[in-house]
C-alpha cells in the first residue's frame, strides 16, 4: 500500500488537471469573438451618412462637423484651468464634475470632456490645445439640416441605448442611429457600414500594432443618399398655415400613393435636435406634455372621422346593392329609431338622393345606408362582418405597413368587436353612430387620406410611402403594387359627384378655387377628454378630406384641426390651400390664407388647462394672434414665396 | 563480454525523451510569452526566449558531464554536496540579491544564481544518504528526528530568504519518508489537519469542532472493535484544539498577503472594495491567467497567436504563469498532452524507483518524482485557480537557467544511478 500512495496521487492530480482544463476551456470558455476580446482594440471608421433629398431634389439633411473635447484623465498634466474653462465657456466646479466623472470612469481610457463644440469654439480651441495635455479634439459627423421644417419627417439620430447594442451588435456605446422619422426608417441605408481596424493591445493599454497584420480590419461603405416623396415647398407652406393649431395633415399623390406633404402640428425646429443641446432641447420636447409636439399626429393621432366616413357608407351600400344612386331619403331634421333621435341640421321634410345626402352631409341619410348594409341578409351580426370588410380594404382598421416609424391601427369594428358589449342580440341600431363615423369608427388622418386616394382613384390604393429613390436600389416593390378595394369602380361616381357638390354648392362652397374642381368632404366630430377626472366635452374637431382634380386626380388629402368647431372652418381653409398650392404653385385663394395665419386656436387648448368652467362650440370665441406675431407670420410667407420664385 | 560493448548507453531512454519534450514544448512557449513584436530572431540573447536557448544549450553540456560521472559519486559525496549547498544558502544573507521582495540569488556578472534551486537536489542526495543508511530504521523516533532536520535546514533558510514557495516544495520529502516506513499516524494527522484548516477557515472553528466530533465519536460508537476511549477523547480535543488553532495561525502568523491569497481561494472575502483591490494586484494574474486559459478552446488559438499572451496580459507568464500561454495557443488539446506528459513522466520515474536494488537510489529516485510533482501540482493548480497563489515555477518549462539546470541535474542524477542498476546486471 505504501509504494502506491505517490502514484495514486499523482494520477488524482492529473485527473484533477484535465477536469479543470474541459471546464475552462470547453464547458465554459471565454469568448474568442474579438469584439468581445478586451486584448483587442477596436477602431471604428464611421462612413459618411447618407443624404436626403425632397422630391424635387431639394437637399433637405446633410452632414456637418463637429468636435468633441476627449480627456484621458492619467495623462492629464496641471494646466490653467482659468483660461481653458473660459475657452470651453463652463466654470471652474463644471470642470472638476467633469473630470471627476471621467477619473471614475476609468484613468486610461477617453472620456468625452465636453461634446460636440461650435465649429467657432473649435477654431479658438484648437490653436490652444497643446497647451492642454492629456485633452484632445476628436472630430464626429453630426446631421446639418438645412431647412427648418419637416421635424416629425426627417427625424432625428441619437446615441445608441442599451437595447439597440443587445437587438443588433452592429451598434457600440457612443454610435449614432436614426430614432425617428426616415432617420429611423431608413437607418439602414443612410448608415452605411462603418470600418473597422483591430489593434493588439498590451496589458497597459497601449497599441502595439494592428492585430494579424490587419487581415481582419474592414473599410468603411458610405451610406446611400435617399430622395423622399415630401414635397418641402408643400411641406413648408401646410406647417405654416398649421401654425397655433393642432392636428395633422396628410397629401397623398393618389397615382403613386407617395406621401407629398406629412405635417404634424405643433412641430419644432429639426436643429433643435443636433449638436450640444440635444439632449437638453430633446427633454424639454418630451416633457411637454399637453401640445405634444413629438406626437406625431399625422400617423399617430387616432380620430373619430366623422362625416368623410359616410362616403365610406355610401360606397358599401352601392356595392352592396342596397341603396341606388338616386334613392331619396327623407329628412325629418333627424333620424328616429326606438325612440331615440339622432339629430340633424337639415331642415325638416328635406328630400336627398345620394348626391344630395353628401352634399348636406345629410346624417339621417347615412343613418337609413348603414341600417340597410347591417340588415340586408335579415342579420346585423353578418351585415357588420361584411361592412367592416369592405372598409378594412381601404387600408383602414390596421397598419399600413409602409415605410413610416410609427403608426396607429385606428379601427373598425366587426361583430366580434362588440361581442363583450353585445353578446346576445345584436341590431343595427346598436351601432348606428358608426354610421356619421363616430361611435366606435377610429382613424389616422393617414389612413383617412389614402381612402380618399383609394376613391380618386376609383378603387385601388398604393400604400402610402415617403421614399421616392435610393441611390443604387429599387423602392421596394409593395409600394408599387395597387391594392384593390373591394367596392367596385363604378360606384365611385355617384360618391365623387357628391364630394363635387360639397365645393360647388355644399359645406364648402365657400373654400372653391377657380379653375380646380376639388371634390371634398366636411367632417365636425364631438370630442372628449378628462378634465379633473371628470369627462368633459371640448369644442368639435374640424376634419376635412379632399383630392383634386376631379378627373386625374393629383392631391388627396385629409386635414384634422383639433378643436376647430366645425370641417371648412379650418381644416377646409388648410386642405383648399394645399391643393391650390400643389397645383398651381401660386395661391390665388389669400383671403383664406391671410385667414388661417390670423386665426389662432391657442385660447381653446388652454380652455381645460384653465381650471375654470367653459363653454364649447357656440360659446368659443374666434381669437386673432398678436399683430406681431401676425406680421412675422406674413414675413415667413413672403419669404417661402420668394423661394418658390427663385426656385 | 558482450555487455561491456554497451556499457555507457544503457540509460532510460523514456525518461529522457520525456525530460527533452518537455523542455522543447516549454521552450516553445517561452517564445509565445515573451517575444515583442512580429519579427523574431531566436538568437537575439537578449530575450527570454534568446537566453533559454543558451541554456538550454548548457543543459547538454551538463548532461553529459553528470552521465560521465561515476555513480557511486553521487553517494559518496552526498554529503559534501549538501553542505556546500546549505553553506551556499547562508552565503545569501551576505550576497544575495533581491529580487522581488525574495533575497534568492547571486549576481555573477550579468548573471543570476538561484541556489534553492540546486538546494533541493542536494537535500534529496542528503535524504537518500541518511535513510538507506544501515544503521536508520525511520521507525524510531530518533531517525525520524534527524531525517527532519536534514529537510528543515534548507527549507527554513529558504523561508527566511521570503521564498515561501520553495519551503512547501520541502514537503514532498513526505511522501518519500512514507515509502520507507514512516509511521501512518503522520499521515493521519497531515491530511486531517488539511481538512481541519480548510474546514476551520471556511465554516468557523466551532462547525468543524462539532464536525470533527460527529466524526471521531462515531467512529468509535460503530465500531465493533472499541478503541480506547480515552485516545478518542485525546484525538477530539487535539481537533478542536487544531479548529481553533488554525484561525490563530491564519490571522496571527500569516503575513497580509498570503492571508489575501487564502482568504481569496477559499472565497472568504465579502468586502467588494477589498475585493476590487485584490483584482488589481495579485488576483490579476490569477483572473488574467484564467481568461487566457479558458480563450484557448479545444485548439488553442495557435503558436504566437494568443491575444491575451501577445498583449503580455498575463504578468511573469514566461516564468511562473507559462502554462496559460499553453492554454491559450494549444487549447484543451495542448494543455491535456502537457498533463499526461508530466504525469508520465512522474510515473516512469517511480516505476524506476521501485526497480532500484539500493536503497540509496530508491529513496532518490522517489525524491526527484515526488519534488517535481509538487511543482507541477502547485503551479498549474495555482495557474488554473484551483490553489492559492504560491509562487514557484513549473520545471522544464517556466524561464530561468537556475529551475532548468536544476531539474536536468535532479533527475539525471536519477538516469545515471539507474543505469548503474542496469549495468550491475
Amino acid at each position: 500500500m505504501r509504494q502506491f500512495l505517490l502514484y495514486i496521487v499523482i494520477v488524482l492530480a492529473g485527473l484533477l488537471f484535465i477536469s479543470r482544463l474541459f471546464y475552462l476551456q470547453i464547458y465554459n470558455p471565454s469568448s474568442d469573438n474579438l469584439f468581445e476580446d478586451n486584448a483587442i482594440r477596436k477602431v471604428y471608421d464611421y462612413p459618411k451618412r447618407g443624404f436626403v433629398f425632397d422630391r424635387n431634389g431639394e437637399l433637405l439633411v446633410s452632414n456637418q462637423p463637429s468636435y468633441d473635447v476627449m480627456v484621458i484623465p492619467r495623462e492629464v498634466k496641471p494646466l490653467d484651468t482659468l483660461e481653458f474653462c473660459s475657452l470651453l465657456k463652463i466654470d471652474k466646479q463644471r470642470f472638476k464634475d467633469i473630470y471627476e466623472k471621467a477619473y471614475r470612469y476609468s484613468p486610461r481610457l477617453p472620456s468625452v470632456f465636453i461634446p460636440q463644440l461650435s465649429k467657432a469654439d473649435y477654431a479658438v480651441l484648437q490653436e490652444k490645445m497643446r497647451k492642454f495635455e492629456g485633452f484632445y479634439i476628436q472630430k464626429r459627423s453630426l446631421r446639418h439640416y438645412q431647412t427648418t421644417i419637416g421635424a416629425n419627417v426627417l427625424g432625428d439620430i441619437g446615441e445608441v441605448n442599451y437595447g439597440d447594442m443587445k437587438n443588433d451588435p452592429y451598434y457600440k456605446s457612443g454610435d449614432l442611429k436614426g430614432k425617428q422619422g426616415v432617420e429611423a426608417s431608413y437607418e439602414n441605408i443612410l448608415r452605411g457600414v462603418k470600418g473597422i481596424k483591430f489593434i493588439q493591445k498590451d496589458r497597459f493599454n497601449r497599441n502595439i500594432g494592428p492585430y494579424k497584420e490587419g487581415i481582419y480590419d474592414t473599410l468603411p461603405v458610405q451610406g446611400k443618399d435617399i430622395t423622399i416623396t415630401i414635397d418641402a415647398k408643400l411641406q413648408a407652406y401646410g406647417e405654416l398655415l398649421m401654425r397655433n393649431k393642432r392636428g395633422g395633415v396628410i397629401a397623398i399623390e393618389p397615382s403613386s400613393g407617395e406621401i407629398l406633404a406629412m405635417i404634424a402640428a405643433p412641430t419644432y425646429n429639426p436643429n433643435l435636435l443636433v449638436g450640444r443641446d440635444r439632449s437638453k432641447n430633446f427633454t424639454k420636447l418630451f416633457n411637454d406634455s399637453i401640445a405634444k409636439p413629438l406626437f406625431n399626429r399625422s400617423l399617430q393621432g387616432v380620430y373619430e372621422p366623422g362625416s368623410p366616413f359616410k362616403l365610406m357608407n355610401a360606397l358599401i351600400a352601392l356595392q352592396e346593392g342596397v341603396m341606388t344612386p338616386n334613392e331619396i331619403v327623407t329628412c325629418s331634421g333627424g333620424y328616429h329609431y326606438g325612440g331615440r333621435v339622432m339629430g340633424c341640421h337639415c331642415a325638416y321634410g328635406t328630400r336627398n338622393n345620394m348626391v344630395g345626402g353628401i352634399m348636406h352631409s345629410c346624417n339621417a341619410y347615412f343613418a337609413t345606408a348603414y341600417r340597410k348594409i347591417l340588415d340586408k341578409n335579415g342579420s346585423a351580426s353578418d351585415g357588420i362582418d361584411k361592412w367592416s370588410a369592405h372598409a378594412k380594404s381601404f387600408g383602414l382598421g390596421n397598419f399600413l405597413n409602409n415605410d413610416l416609424f410609427v403608426g396607429q391601427k385606428g379601427r373598425i369594428p366587426d361583430r366580434d368587436y362588440y361581442k363583450y358589449i353585445y353578446p346576445n342580440t345584436f341590431y343595427s341600431t346598436y351601432t348606428i353612430s358608426n354610421a356619421i363615423g363616430q361611435g366606435e369608427v377610429a382613424t389616422t388622418p393617414i389612413q383617412l387620406a389614402n381612402m380618399i386616394a383609394a376613391i380618386a382613384n376609383r378603387g385601388y390604393y398604393y400604400t402610402p410611402h415617403i421614399i421616392k429613390h435610393i441611390e443604387g436600389e429599387d423602392i421596394p416593390e409593395d409600394f408599387t403594387t395597387p391594392k384593390y378595394t373591394s367596392i367596385d369602380k363604378q360606384n365611385f361616381e355617384p360618391v365623387i359627384e357628391g364630394m363635387l357638390q360639397v365645393y360647388k354648392q355644399g359645406t364648402a362652397a365657400a373654400l372653391q378655387v377657380k379653375d380646380i374642381d376639388i371634390c371634398g368632404k366636411t367632417g365636425t366630430v364631438e370630442n372628449f377628454a378628462i378634465v379633473d377626472s371628470v369627462k368633459t366635452q371640448l369644442t368639435d374637431h374640424s376634419i376635412f378630406v379632399a383630392f383634386a382634380p376631379k378627373d386625374n386626380p393629383k392631391i388627396a388629402l385629409a386635414v384634422f384641426v383639433e378643436n376647430g368647431y366645425w370641417g371648412s372652418r379650418f381644416a377646409g381653409r388648410v386642405a383648399s390651400l394645399l391643393i391650390e398650392k400643389h397645383l398651381k404653385g401660386e395661391i390665388t385663394r389669400t383671403d383664406l390664407e391671410d385667414w388661417l395665419l390670423r386665426h389662432t386656436l391657442e385660447h381653446e387648448y388652454a380652455k381645460p388647462y384653465s381650471g375654470k368652467p367653459f363653454g364649447i362650440n357656440r360659446a368659443t370665441t374666434l381669437e386673432e394672434v398678436s399683430p406681431e406675431e401676425y406680421k412675422g407670420l406674413k414675413d415667413e410667407l413672403a419669404k417661402l414665396n420668394n423661394q418658390n420664385i427663385d426656385g | 563480454m558482450v555487455r561491456n560493448t554497451h556499457r555507457h548507453f544503457k540509460f532510460d531512454w523514456i525518461t529522457i525523451i520525456l525530460f527533452l519534450l518537455l523542455a522543447g514544448f516549454g521552450w516553445i512557449n517561452i517564445i509565445s510569452a515573451s517575444h515583442v513584436g512580429e519579427e523574431i530572431n531566436y538568437f537575439d540573447f537578449s530575450q527570454p526566449y534568446g537566453k533559454q536557448l543558451i541554456f538550454i544549450f548548457l543543459t547538454f553540456i551538463l548532461i553529459v558531464l553528470l552521465l560521465a560521472i561515476d555513480a557511486k559519486f553521487y553517494e559518496r559525496f552526498s554529503s559534501v554536496i549538501y553542505i556546500i549547498s546549505m553553506v551556499s544558502l547562508l552565503g545569501l544573507f551576505v550576497f544575495g540579491k533581491n529580487v522581488n521582495g525574495a533575497t534568492s540569488w547571486y549576481g555573477i556578472g550579468g548573471m543570476t544564481i538561484q541556489p534553492s534551486e540546486f538546494a533541493k537536489m542536494a537535500t534529496a542526495l542528503a535524504v537518500a544518504k541518511y535513510v538507506s543508511d544501515l544503521n536508520t530504521n525511520i521507525k524510531n523516533f530518533k531517525d525520524q528526528i534527524q531525517v527532519f532536520i536534514i529537510i528543515i535546514i534548507p527549507a527554513l533558510l529558504v523561508l527566511l530568504q521570503n521564498d515561501t514557495g520553495s519551503t512547501i516544495v520541502y514537503g514532498a520529502f513526505f511522501f518519500v519518508l512514507y515509502r520507507e516506513g514512516l509511521p501512518k499516524i503522520y499521515l493521519n494527522i497531515g491530511v486531517s489537519l488539511i481538512f481541519i484548516s480548510i474546514l476551520s477557515l471556511k465554516f468557523g472553528g466551532l462547525f468543524t469542532t462539532i464536525a470533527a466530533g460527529i466524526l471521531i465519536f462515531g467512529y468509535y460508537f460503530l465500531n465493533k472493535r472499541r478503541s480506547n476511549i480515552l485516545l478518542i477523547i485525546a484525538v477530539f480535543l487535539l481537533s478542536a484544539g487544531a479548529s481553533f488553532g488554525i484561525k490563530f495561525f491564519y490571522n496571527s502568523v500569516l503575513q497580509p498577503h498570503q492571508k489575501d491569497r487564502i482568504s481569496l481561494w477559499l472565497r472568504l472575502e465579502k468586502d467588494p472594495e477589498k475585493l476590487e483591490r485584490m483584482k488589481q494586484t495579485f488576483a490579476y494574474n490569477l483572473n488574467e491567467s484564467e481568461k487566457a486559459i479558458g480563450s484557448g478552446g479545444f485548439t488553442g488559438r495557435g503558436f504566437m497567436e494568443g491575444t491575451r499572451t501577445t498583449g503580455k496580459f498575463v504578468p511573469e507568464q514566461h516564468t511562473d504563469y507559462i502554462f496559460s500561454t499553453v492554454g491559450e495557443e494549444w487549447g484543451f488539446f495542448g494543455s491535456t498532452m502537457v498533463v499526461i506528459l508530466f504525469v508520465l513522466l512522474l510515473l516512469r520515474i517511480l516505476h524506476l524507483a521501485e526497480l532500484q536494488k539500493s536503497q540509496f537510489s530508491r529513496v532518490y529516485g522517489y525524491s526527484v518524482a515526488a519534488i517535481i510533482f509538487v511543482h507541477f501540482f502547485i503551479n498549474i493548480g495555482m495557474v488554473m485557480g484551483l490553489i492559492p497563489t504560491i509562487g514557484i515555477p513549473l520545471p522544464l518549462f517556466s524561464y530561468g537557467g537556475s529551475g532548468l539546470w536544476a531539474f536536468t541535474i535532479l533527475i539525471f542524477i536519477f538516469i545515471k544511478l539507474d543505469s548503474n542498476r542496469i549495468n550491475e546486471w
